[in-house]
């Protein structure tokens, strides 16, 4: 489907894959006003009759899409993640995860890579609001290969899923073989040193990491997370064990996301040094992408800092 | 219907006789609102929809929404009235091994359509239902109950707009208008009025009635039911802690429980309230 390499944002796939898996005539998406940002719009041309704007009200649209899951519809409701997981949190947690309704959350615009519409705009909490509710799975897919195969997964899966999503066109990683499951980490690449465990958009980096590593002699095994909820217990288990030392690598808040949730798994089970590569608990700004990256510390260079750092730990 | 309402204002005594019994034993939970609301769920639960306690999941059933989820002993009350639940558990309610949670679980209450207890939820989720009904190519009515005070919630006028914009004329429902909320009365605490000018300007059929009145409700159901392009708003004026002669009225009685004597107090009023309607039972 996407080339390895070929630079697509997430949110593109999205649409793609709504458009694609839509002819399930259970399937209806909801939108509050952003269809052409989030992508809907694709499944809105293909099947316009199962298209249903809610306008800017997201609280009434998240329950709505509560209702009709009930009627025995699986229910896609769309916006930017802020407003998603932030405005509408208490209709997603009585409506949605306490009934353990099948509507997924179709969040776009995730991240600091939203950019330039600055720190109201760019979300870097959801995975941690998200994570407290029961019943609910959080998938942050990587690249474009992933995002559709976590749509039609989310499709399948029985109950609310957080599809989480970007606004930045990625390089894809994963080519038409890549098998997606939810609930499982992959490994991509073997290393004895340290593990780097990440999601999202930072997956990328972290390979990246990997090579400027091996040439200072240092063998980082590189996993990626794109289930943050459940997380991938095991794997994580196995890498702290085998490899005596993690960092993890998010879009996203240190407090709350997939350095909490690995911090949580390690120290219950397997305690080793481990450091959190994600924006440290601020707020972002406006800016380009790559500059915000730069800033924030979401970038090859501080994965490879936060490696070293915790090498010296062991 | 044809008849003088006699079962129907029974089958109301029993589902408040069931609130006392609810909120006694559980020592806690909303009476004057549930009272208010008992005669809107007797006719839409003994008379109206379309529902079977023997395949509670059909597809193809009427639809109800406590959106004023507080109001769940009386939801329970006419849940067990239809024969959804035993009454006998009844005296459960609020309790840690009962099923009948302090708001209404859909994943445990059998006739339960929607999990609510969030003021402002409930009604959207209706609209979904409703929504999903014309999308799915179903028949099905979706009725639901909000409160007065319900109606300073935002969420309920996102829903009103929802409710209009998508034409849902499969969609009713009642605000059970008892005038009195947690704090005091709705007009000073923050005063949502008027119901039925708000709710005119966001394209809504409204209706007006006395919510205690069978033939009022009958009549206002069956002109929901023909207005075709738009929802209907039932505003029933009510009594809050209707039924129970110290109840009435009293804002105090929005979330206390009544203690033993008082229960019996108010059963008995009820009891000689459905001796007096005479016929069998």
């Amino acid at each position: 489907m996407y080339k390895i390499g070929e630079k697509i944002a997430t949110r593109e796939a999205y649409g793609a894959a709504l458009a694609e898996f839509g002819r399930d005539e259970r399937i209806i998406v909801l939108d509050a006003d952003l269809s052409k940002s989030t992508k809907t719009d694709c499944f809105k041309k293909a099947y316009p009759e199962r298209f249903i704007n809610a306008g800017i009200a997201e609280g009434n649209m998240l329950s709505v899409a509560a209702g009709m899951s009930t009627c025995g519809n699986i229910v896609f409701a769309s916006s930017f993640a802020m407003f998603a997981s932030g405005r509408a949190f208490e209709q997603i947690r009585n409506s949605v995860g306490y009934p353990c309704l099948n509507v997924k959350i179709g969040a776009t615009h995730a991240g600091i890579s939203v950019g330039e519409d600055g720190a109201t705009h760019q979300c870097l909490e959801d995975i941690g609001i998200m994570r407290t509710i029961p019943n609910m799975t959080i998938i942050n897919p990587a690249d474009a290969t992933e995002a559709r195969l976590a749509v039609k997964a989310a499709i399948e899966h029985q109950g609310p899923v957080y599809l989480r999503f970007g606004r930045l066109a990625v390089p894809t990683v994963f080519d038409e073989n890549y098998k997606f499951e939810i609930g499982k980490g992959v490994e991509l690449e073997s290393g004895t040193d340290l593990t780097i465990i990440a999601t999202g958009l930072m997956v990328p980096y972290a390979l990246e990491a990997r090579t400027v590593l091996a040439e200072l002699g240092i063998s980082a095994r590189v996993i990626n997370m794109p289930t943050i909820k459940p997380i991938d217990k095991k794997i994580i288990i196995k890498a702290a064990k085998e490899t005596g030392a993690i960092v993890t690598a998010e879009e996203h808040n240190i407090i709350g996301g997939l350095g909490s949730a690995v911090a949580e798994v390690l120290s219950e089970n397997a305690p080793v040094p481990m450091a959190r590569v994600g924006t440290q608990d601020v707020f972002g700004r406006s800016g380009t992408p790559q500059k915000l990256f730069e800033i924030y510390g979401l970038d090859t260079k501080t994965i490879v800092e936060k490696a070293k750092e915790v090498l010296a730990k062991k | 219907m044809n008849n003088n309402y006699t079962e129907l204002k029974r089958s109301a005594a029993n589902i408040r006789k069931m609130v006392l019994e609810a909120t006694c034993n559980a020592k806690s939970g909303h009476p004057g609102g549930s009272l208010s609301s008992a005669d809107i769920l007797a006719y839409l639960f003994m008379s109206e929809m379309n529902i079977d306690p023997k395949n509670p999941q059909n597809p193809d059933r009427d639809r109800f929404v406590l959106s004023k989820g507080h109001a769940s002993p009386a939801l329970y009350g006419a849940l067990a009235e239809r024969g959804f639940i035993p009454k006998e558990d009844i005296k459960t309610f609020r309790n840690a091994e009962s099923y009948l949670q302090g708001h209404p679980d859909m994943k445990g209450v059998s006739g339960v359509d929607m999990s609510t207890g969030s003021l402002g939820q409930g009604i959207s989720a209706a609209c979904g239902m409703a929504l999903a009904g014309k999308l799915n190519k179903k028949d099905y009515r979706v009725y639901s109950i909000i409160g007065d005070g319900e109606c300073e919630e935002g969420q309920v006028w996102e829903a009103a707009m929802f409710a209009a914009h998508y034409k849902l004329d499969n969609l009713t429902v009642f605000l059970d208008f008892n005038n009195l909320q947690i704090d005091g009365n709705i007009r000073d605490v923050m005063n949502p009025t008027p119901f039925d000018k708000k709710f005119e300007a966001f394209n809504w059929n409204v209706l007006t009635i006395d919510g205690h009145d069978f033939e009022e409700i009958e009549a206002a159901v069956e002109k929901a039911k023909e207005t075709k392009g738009m929802p209907t708003i039932i505003i029933a004026n009510t009594i809050k802690g209707k039924g129970v002669s110290f109840m009435e009225n009293q804002c105090s009685w929005h979330g206390s429980a009544p203690s033993v004597e008082q229960c019996e107090i108010g059963t008995r009023e009820l009891d000689e309230y459905i001796n007096s309607l005479g016929g069998a039972l």
